[in-house]
């Protein structure tokens, strides 16, 4: 098995990893009007890149998140960093 | 030079040494300009260009492939083919290409093989049996042919299942269609490349598509490693690989990346002759003609594009496949491999216009690609001739995230999505 960084725990077996979503999508302000293009953009559409990608994770047996970069062809994790810098 | 396959033919050419047998397809250089240029030459994009010529007359058609035909999705998948789908939308799609398919061989005068065995969806509790029944219910109401089995039925028709009474999934019964099966996928790609060939299509391999020519927002033709290409319209087909044929032209789509991974066994003595899937294990198998087993299961569970397995998800399928047949545990495998699908939110595809004007899409089979191969090209080949959807696949044109009417099959076909 693949051991992935968790910036909490150390390395840890792939398994233990869930795949959240891609980084730097922002919910779109839910108190103002949204269109349903801007909304579905938020829900549905990704980058879905070939190569590195800035992604968040989650460590399920720590149940932190934080950010991934990974090469998404050969599975490199590129590095790992806390969303919240002052949290690590 | 001998092109067309008959028993008289084979005849002919044996008597000759088999001297005389033509290739099965040109490989011409690209012309300048073309009416339609489809991007990906595997199943969907073959299947393509021989529906535009054949039931459109637009023959002035080129495919183009970064690889060899045969070397993507299309050789790297269990060959099963169905239609037990629970949405009306979803049977009609692949009813039409499990239809298809059960006239391909004559229709192409290529024989893909489509062995009609069977297809079993186990159901492993009571509660399971009741979901087995609506499906078996919706399916029928869709015009797709299915019958729901009991155990003893399950049991005669696959007695090498584990029928113990100690099973950790014990087999209550199961979803069967009977017309559902599996091919020969190497022929496919290969029949319809030569079917589409013999009426004009160009097809154009080791080519890659390196950028779209976008002149005023409109798309008129594709940069490749073999120069510039123009073209009235263009379809992209290339399963997994969609998200970056996107980036280069200038449109989104909803879809992650996944390996899907499959195994094959050596080869042993006829062990069953129909296709047995379990969703409680996630594993699915089927015995090809040369006795290998051909084992399949779910996604992997982190969305990439490398092309080959890996241990989570083998661990997964392979110890599904040995609790579905406690025989199978001693048996080797020969080899696996991986492909990558593009998967949609609703696990249903996108068949439509990408936005970009110029370009259409079919793509987002998910993990289905190959069964859908004769309806894709159908469909994606009345889109690209008229401009407008064919009834059928007008229900998986990608502005159905924008209206909120997805056609959710993630639940719906029983398989791991």
């Amino acid at each position: 098995m693949q051991q992935f960084p968790c910036p909490f725990c150390g390395l840890r077996d792939e398994r233990e990893f869930h795949f959240a979503g891609e980084a730097g999508k922002t919910r779109p302000d839910t108190t103002k009007e949204i269109s349903d293009a801007d909304w579905t953009a938020y829900l549905y559409y990704c980058t879905n890149a070939k190569g590195p990608s800035r992604e968040i994770w989650v460590h399920t047996t720590c149940q932190e998140y934080f950010a991934m970069t990974r090469d998404t062809v050969s599975m490199e994790v590129l590095s790992t960093e806390a969303l919240n810098e002052d949290a690590a | 030079m001998t092109r067309h396959y008959s028993a008289l033919s084979l005849l002919r050419e044996g008597l000759k040494g088999h001297t005389g047998w033509a290739p099965l397809w040109r490989s011409p250089a690209p012309k300048d300009t073309y009416d339609v240029v489809i991007v990906g030459g595997g199943g969907h994009g073959l299947a393509t260009a021989y529906y535009l010529a054949k039931n459109h007359g637009v023959t002035n058609v080129a495919v183009i492939e970064k690889g060899w035909l045969g070397g993507g999705n299309t050789g790297r998948n269990t060959t099963v083919i169905r239609s037990n789908y629970f949405y009306p939308e979803s049977t009609a799609l692949y009813d039409l290409s499990v239809r298809l398919y059960e006239g391909l061989s004559r229709d192409i005068n290529y024989n893909v093989m489509f062995s009609q065995r069977g297809m079993m969806v186990l159901a492993h509790s009571d509660a399971e049996m009741e979901m087995a029944a609506r499906t078996v219910n919706a399916m029928q109401l869709g015009g797709a042919d299915a019958e729901l089995l009991g155990a003893k039925e399950v049991q005669k028709k696959a007695p090498v299942l584990n029928f113990r009474n100690d099973a950790r999934y014990p087999i209550h019964g199961a979803i069967f269609q009977g017309r559902g099966g599996t091919g020969r996928h190497d022929a496919v790609a290969w029949g319809y490349a030569r079917a589409a060939d013999r009426l004009g299509i160009d097809i154009i391999q080791n080519c890659e598509v390196t950028g779209f020519l976008i002149e005023g927002g409109v798309c008129k033709g594709v940069e490749t490693t073999q120069g510039l290409i123009r073209a009235g319209s263009v379809g992209v087909a290339t399963a997994g690989h969609s998200s970056v044929l996107a980036k280069m032209g200038g449109y989104k789509l909803p879809l992650h990346s996944y390996a899907l991974q499959a195994f094959v066994t050596e080869a042993i003595k006829p062990f069953m002759d129909t296709v047995a899937f379990s969703p409680m294990t996630g594993s699915y198998f089927s015995q090809s003609d040369k006795g290998g087993l051909v084992i399949g299961g779910g996604l992997d569970r982190v969305p990439s594009y490398g092309q080959r397995g890996n241990m989570p998800m083998q661990e997964t399928v392979l110890a599904g496949i040995i609790d579905m047949a406690p025989a199978l545990a001693k048996v080797k495998l020969l080899r696996h491999w991986a492909g990558i699908v593009d998967v949609s939110p609703d696990s249903s595809p996108l068949i439509g216009p990408s936005g970009t004007e110029g370009i259409y899409i079919n793509c987002g089979w998910g993990t289905g690609g190959f069964k859908a191969i004769p309806a894709g090209g159908y469909l994606f080949a009345h889109l690209l001739a008229n401009g407008a959807h064919h009834d059928i696949s007008r229900p998986f044109d990608p502005g159905r995230f924008n209206t909120g009417h997805l056609i959710d099959e993630a639940a719906g076909s029983g398989i791991a999505h």
